[in-house]
């Protein structure tokens, strides 16, 4: 080995041993990072000493560079140590900027602030981008590739030149590609222009649309900025497919939105079709079987602080056991004295759900409680690159989904579904075959109560939960329930998931509570031509 | 049946009324403030609530008790009624306002808005104000009603419809697009017909007025009972495919008592708005319009004065309650809401005159 050794490897191991022991003497100056440089007026001392801070490689870089920008970065006058304040209070904490040691607190006057200009603001940001490239999250990565899209700081190519190939993410890889190609769409080559328009056209980085609008702009007298002809061409054909794309990424999300608040509705309204429908009972407490569903998360939630991840689990059985026993009680301590006198169970119902409102204020105090979301359902689900789905309401589609063939395979396959349709559809003869029709009355309302607990839970993932939860649902429900047809699970899901996306569509053109007071009206006009709803009964039981 | 109801129960309202409509002012002007006998002007604000409170119990005594229409949206015509009579009073302020603009209520000239919208033009003079407090809530109730009749919607579902109904209309007046004064309403007023909205006479002439409207309304509701609308409309809500089939148009005879009973509303709205001073979309809430139902419930629906009597019960209970226990409060609503549909289904008045049969 030694005998290969030819000057000009001497040169190279030579240098390659300098370049060591520079780095292992900034490794050794990582505790003296060059903060003092930071201070005074010296904007161009100030610009060099970030840019020896992000190259430091120290694991303080990023703190010490963001609260810098943050304008957190302080001198304490005492002892010229540079430290970072936690918030704006007059006496902040402090803690040292260098080791992140905590050192106490300390009055305001007494720290002098760390001067920054705009131009030195853009330094930060590039560096920061930068740092943020070598990081080892994936996410983490994107952004600071995208960060670099719209930041034009000199050694910003090079920064995403050098990370490129060692870059191993698919993803990542394309989004530097695209970065690197917006820098030379506006060369003075046009063959480089030409491929940088190829090489960005499907991306849909923010940045793109913007860089690519100057090629296919007109001066005022009507005439192409861009000479080629090809340019101009690609440019808009790469234009308009982010607009496509664009257009249709908000309407998939629109009719996701509208999915997931149809489904809540559709939740809320099967427990009311079921007790509105087969038993032709009208409880107006039925929004407070949701609140109680949701405060009983809540509970569960508050009982067993560890397991904020599992807890829905043991919430989802508990809000369907306290909803549907409340629901039993009221079935058998009140409605069932009221059956045929619909207008007198409306309003012995409404006073129950007084009593429950007040009831959780006293217990729980009438202030909002927020639930926590566990890990596994927060975040978004990327599809492409600018489609986001959040995850607690892809979950909550697929637990309505799930609850409502539940039901539907309940009340169709088994005795307890047989007997509740049999008690509906003629309850005389129920009777006379031996169903205990009282019996039966009560399970059914405990089902429907039962369902709208689970309802709470899901809207414990969207909401705050507070006194107030069921009532802001319960004229939807009811409406959804009028709309779908009385007595027509089928009914209730097409209209609860219409009435969802009919809401969200709304909404851009005309405001959340325009939307909801269109949708009102829409459904007061529906019921003057369609009385029993999109899919009324027929038959003997249609009489009502 | 319900005609010949007892004649002297509606000789104790007559004789009540005007026991406070003459013995009120008497005390409270006539007499020294802290002698015994004084009645304080905050009394008479608030019998002057409770007497428009009533004749709010009476519209939907009307509809409920005879027409057998379960409104849950009569708030909204009331609350109609008050917006109207807040708007004339909004535009007396004239340039006493906030901002001294002598064209613009305050919160327009907040809102930053040149001109007056179309729907206040007018609102200047009371003759055009008192005709809207009884056109507006009876034209949307005759509107509404005329759809909702003709396509048959009974029972259960019209309840559900009135109460989006009020619901729609809490959402719209919350907006600050829709140009009247959104989540605060209407406030700071000065004075009406030129007398100042905060002199004791002023309110002794508010509180008169209110006792006179309601024994007016009371004996023109009892006329219509007694005519022979009045036992048609009976006929309807006891059996309303037999009225229909021997040939009454079932629908007219709704419709009309909805209209008149949505106009009571709006005048008992336009009474109450001077006297408590505001106006603001919260009266919309269908929590409210469900409250008023409970009122006629427990003093017992189909007699009239029953609607009367629990008024003054529920909103003396509310009174006391929200003062003294607020927590209570609606523990004991709801308690009142199930107890009297369980155990009293014809209120307060039905039971004394069981008690009095038997």
């Amino acid at each position: 080995m030694l005998s290969a050794l030819t000057p000009g490897l001497l040169w190279r191991r030579l240098f390659a041993l300098c370049l060591l022991l520079v780095t292992q003497q900034i490794a050794a100056a990582d505790a003296e990072l060059p903060l003092a440089a930071l201070q005074g007026l010296d904007f161009k001392a100030k610009s060099a000493a970030i840019t020896a801070i992000a190259e430091s490689g120290s694991p303080r870089a990023v703190t010490v560079l963001n609260a810098l920008l943050d304008g957190r970065l302080l001198m304490r006058k005492a002892d010229s140590r540079m430290v970072i304040v936690a918030n704006s209070d007059a006496k902040p904490a402090i803690s040292d900027a260098l080791d992140g040691s905590d050192l106490g607190s300390e009055e305001l006057v007494n720290l002098k602030k760390v001067v920054i200009n705009n131009q030195l603001r853009l330094v930060l940001r590039g560096a920061l981008a930068r740092l943020g490239l070598a990081n080892p999250d994936r996410a983490a990565r994107l952004a600071a590739v995208e960060s670099l899209a719209a930041d034009d700081a000199p050694g910003t190519r090079a920064a995403l030149t050098e990370a490129l190939p060692n870059e191993h993410d698919e993803g990542v890889r394309r989004a530097m590609e695209v970065v690197l190609a917006l820098g030379d769409i506006a060369d003075a080559d046009e063959a480089k222009r030409l491929a940088a328009v190829k090489t960005v056209s499907g991306s849909m980085l923010g940045e793109v649309r913007n860089r690519l609008a100057p090629l296919v702009a007109k001066d005022a007298e009507g005439k192409p900025l861009e000479p080629s002809m090809d340019v101009r061409v690609a440019a808009s054909a790469a234009i308009r497919e982010i607009d496509d794309r664009r257009a249709h990424y908000e309407l998939v999300q629109t009719i996701f939105f509208g999915l997931s608040l149809g489904f809540v509705l559709v939740l809320a309204a099967t427990g009311l079709a079921i007790t509105f429908g087969v038993m032709g009972v009208i409880n107006m407490a039925h929004g407070e079987m949701m609140m109680l569903g949701a405060y009983t998360t809540y509970v569960v939630q508050q009982a067993f602080p560890a397991h904020i991840e599992q807890s829905l689990f043991i919430a989802i059985p508990a809000a369907f056991l306290v909803a549907g026993g409340v629901g039993i009680v009221i079935e058998r301590g009140i409605v069932r004295f009221l059956y045929g006198r619909p207008l007198e169970t409306l309003l012995a119902t409404f006073g129950v759900s007084l009593f429950l409102q007040q009831v959780v204020r006293s217990v729980f105090s009438p202030l909002n409680r927020a639930v926590a979301t566990p890990e596994w359902m927060s975040g978004q689900l990327l599809i492409g690159d600018a489609l986001a789905l959040t995850w607690n309401r892809l979950y909550i589609i697929v637990f309505s989904a799930l609850v409502f063939v539940a039901l539907l395979a309940l009340l169709r396959f088994t005795s307890l579904g047989l007997h509740v349709r049999a008690v509906a559809q003629n309850r005389a003869m129920a009777r006379a075959m031996g169903v205990r029709a009282g019996w039966v009355d009560a399970l059914t309302f405990g089902l429907g109560s039962g369902v709208a607990g689970l309802a709470g839970v899901a809207l414990s993932q969207l909401t705050n939960v507070g006194p107030n939860l069921g009532q802001s649902y319960i004229i939807d429900s009811f409406m959804v329930v009028v709309f779908g047809g009385v007595g027509n699970l089928w009914g209730t899901l097409v209209a609860g998931l219409s009435l969802g996306i009919a809401n969200k569509f709304l909404e851009p053109f005309a405001g959340a509570v325009l939307a909801k007071i269109l949708v009102l009206v829409f459904i007061i006009l529906f019921i003057q031509k369609w009385p029993r709803g999109l899919f009324p009964q027929r038959g003997r039981a249609a009489e009502g | 049946m319900s005609a010949l109801r007892g004649l002297h129960p509606d000789r104790y309202v007559y004789a009540i009324l005007l026991l406070l409509a003459v013995a009120v002012p008497i005390l409270n002007l006539g007499t020294a403030e802290g002698s015994a006998m004084h009645v304080s002007t905050y009394t008479v604000t608030l019998l002057g609530k409770y007497l428009c409170y009533a004749l709010l119990a009476l519209s939907v005594d009307l509809v409920w008790g005879f027409g057998g229409i379960l409104s849950l949206g009569h708030g909204a015509f009331f609350a109609l009624g008050g917006y109207a009579m807040g708007m004339y009073l909004m535009r007396q302020i004239g340039e006493r306002g906030v901002y001294g603009n002598a064209n613009l209520p305050d919160f327009m000239v907040f809102l930053n808005w040149k001109e007056l919208p179309v729907a206040w033009w007018g609102f200047e003079s009371f003759p055009y104000a008192m005709a809207m407090v009884v056109l507006v809530p009876g034209v949307l109730a005759g509107v509404f009603g005329y759809f909702a009749f003709r396509s048959r919607v009974t029972g259960v579902y019209l309840s559900i419809i009135t109460q989006a109904l009020t619901y729609a209309l809490l959402l719209a007046f919350f907006r600050n697009e829709m140009g009247f004064g959104g989540n605060n309403g209407l406030t700071d007023f000065k004075d009406i017909l030129g007398f100042d909205l905060q002199a004791d006479t002023t309110r002794i002439a508010l509180f008169v007025c209110s006792a006179l409207a309601l024994a007016a309304a009371y004996a023109g509701c009892r006329a219509l009972i007694n005519s022979k609308f009045g036992r048609i409309l009976v006929a309807v809500r006891d059996a309303e495919n037999r009225a229909r089939f021997i040939g009454y148009k079932v629908e007219h005879y709704k419709l009309w008592v909805f209209s008149a009973s949505a106009v009571l509303a709006g005048i008992a709205g336009a009474l109450y708005v001077p006297q408590v001073g505001i106006i603001n979309p919260g009266e919309f809430s269908p929590l409210n319009s469900i409250e008023l139902v409970i009122w006629v419930a427990v003093g017992g629906r189909g007699t009239l004065y029953g609607a009367l009597l629990g008024a003054f019960v529920v909103n003396f209970a509310k009174t006391y309650f929200t003062g003294a226990l607020p927590e209570l409060w609606l523990f004991v609503l709801g308690a009142m809401f199930v107890l009297v549909t369980l155990l009293i289904p014809r209120g307060i008045a039905g039971y004394l005159r069981k008690e009095q049969m038997a």
